[in-house]
């Protein structure tokens, strides 16, 4: 059973034919090819699938893609400017060793480009509570933490 | 996950046409179902998205009570300011579930219709003697959960809205179990002044009323009240996260920790 999809993805519309069944990281990692979308756990615990929708962080192996038709999806691809200056977020992850070996970077900065649009000067306790959808493998996380401090910071500045 | 049909409802009653036929489910968020269909734990033969159903979203607020629209997302109670207004307790619940991410999807009518012994919600609607609205009438929190995972809907009824009433002080404890923030026990309590309700999830197959803990709140809003009430442990659930001995403790602790939060 197939089918018509379209949505907006990282400012580009895309359209396809897909199965029912679709969840919307296949279609994301396997149709458009943007990798930089993780698989971790496939069932909705570990945040590393995580893209915006619409203007919320959501998890993109807990939905199926049909649930983002019309939406207008980022992922990590799209985050950066065309000219390859870091967003500022993934920025202050860069600076304050905020990923190790990677695998759920993606989703961390997914996750904290929407909670410091809301939190532009968050408390570590806020921070944490906002990472309870994310975990990391390599535990990485105090400078996780320091990271999304700084990025929302330097979000709020504007830079 | 096994192959379906797709539906996106365009009103109410093309949902209720399309929900009728054969092994057909609802969609709402997605957050419990789309995880169940992964596990093959549900394989119905269609879905009907609800998603862009405008009359099932929004929160609306009368002094008595609260109303949220079957489809409205936890984030949006969490933040709601009518609900923070008139029902603190039911907003902060909302803030409790999951993750955000999982609350940017997740709905009120979704977590109801599925009543998972460890969800939060069904709590709020027992203890604010919520009224729960479908497209085939209404049905008082009392008679609407009535086991492990089942409610008295019948199949391909649709939830449209909650009525939560406004108490005149409550609060909602959790004990959550720390990996997936679901309840292993939780208990929720409205003081309606002269009547008081509580009602415990997580703890039993189907979130539960205890009787005896809303008599002595009754007789004495305190929370040596509830604490001096013991929770009987026949009947509660034995799993890997708790024993129902401990289960059984946690109720009258959460219970005495919501009455301290219900007097701030
Ligand atoms: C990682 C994770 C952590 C979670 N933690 C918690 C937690 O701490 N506490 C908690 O309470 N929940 C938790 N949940 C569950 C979450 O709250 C879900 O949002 C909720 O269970 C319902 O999901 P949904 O709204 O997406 O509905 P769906 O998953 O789409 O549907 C759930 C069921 O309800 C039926 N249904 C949906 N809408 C209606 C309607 N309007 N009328 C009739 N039937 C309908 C569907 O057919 C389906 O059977 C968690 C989920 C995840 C993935
Ligand atoms: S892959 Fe989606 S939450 Fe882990
Ligand atoms: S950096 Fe390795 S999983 Fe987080």
């Amino acid at each position: 059973m197939a089918v018509k999809i379209s949505m907006q993805v990282n400012g580009k519309a895309v359209a396809a034919e897909v199965e029912d069944r679709t969840l919307l990281v296949t279609f994301i990692r396997e149709h458009l090819r943007l990798t930089g979308t993780h698989v971790g756990c496939d069932t909705a615990q570990c945040g590393a699938c995580t893209v915006d929708m619409d203007g919320r962080a959501v998890k993109a192996c807990a939905l199926l893609a049909m649930q983002a038709e019309g939406a207008s999806i980022t992922t990590i691809e799209g985050v950066a400017k065309p000219d390859g200056t870091l967003h500022p977020m993934q920025a202050a992850f860069k600076e304050n060793h905020g990923l190790q070996c990677g695998f759920c970077t993606p989703g961390m900065v997914m996750n904290a480009i929407d909670f410091a649009r809301s939190h532009p000067n968050p408390s570590e306790q806020e921070i944490r509570e906002a990472l309870e959808g994310n975990l990391c493998r390599c535990t990485g996380y105090h400078n996780i933490v320091k990271s999304i401090a700084a990025g929302a910071k330097a979000m709020a500045a504007g830079k | 996950m096994h192959a379906f049909k797709y539906h996106r409802a365009a009103s109410l009653s093309e949902a209720a046409t399309l929900a009728g036929k054969g092994e057909a489910k609802l969609l709402a968020g997605g957050q419990s179902l789309v995880q169940a269909m992964k596990l093959r734990l549900a394989s119905p033969s269609d879905l009907v998205d609800l998603g862009t159903l405008k009359e099932l979203q929004g929160i609306k607020s009368d002094g008595r009570t609260v109303t949220v629209g079957a489809m409205t997302r936890h984030a949006e109670v969490e933040r709601s300011a009518e609900v923070k207004k008139a029902i603190p307790a039911l907003a902060a619940l909302a803030g409790m579930i999951g993750d955000r991410q999982v609350r940017a999807m997740g709905t009120c009518g979704g977590s109801i219709a599925n009543s998972d012994p460890a969800a939060d919600y069904p709590a709020a609607v027992l203890a604010l003697n919520a009224t729960i609205t479908t497209n085939k009438g209404r049905y008082e929190a009392d008679k609407f959960f009535t086991g492990l995972y089942e409610t008295a809907l019948k199949p391909g009824e649709i939830i449209t809205s909650v009525s939560f009433q406004v108490p005149k002080r409550a609060a909602y404890m959790k004990f959550k179990n720390p990996a997936s923030r679901f309840a292993i026990v939780g208990v929720f309590v409205a003081d309606f002044g002269g009547s008081v309700r509580v009602a415990v999830t997580g703890a039993g197959p189907c979130v539960f009323r205890q009787a005896d803990m809303e008599k002595a709140l009754a007789a004495k809003f305190a929370p040596e009240s509830a604490a001096g009430v013991k929770q009987k442990k026949e009947g509660l659930n034995t799993d890997l996260h708790a024993s129902a001995e401990y289960r059984a403790h946690l109720v009258s602790v959460m219970a005495k920790r919501a009455v301290e939060a219900a007097l701030k």
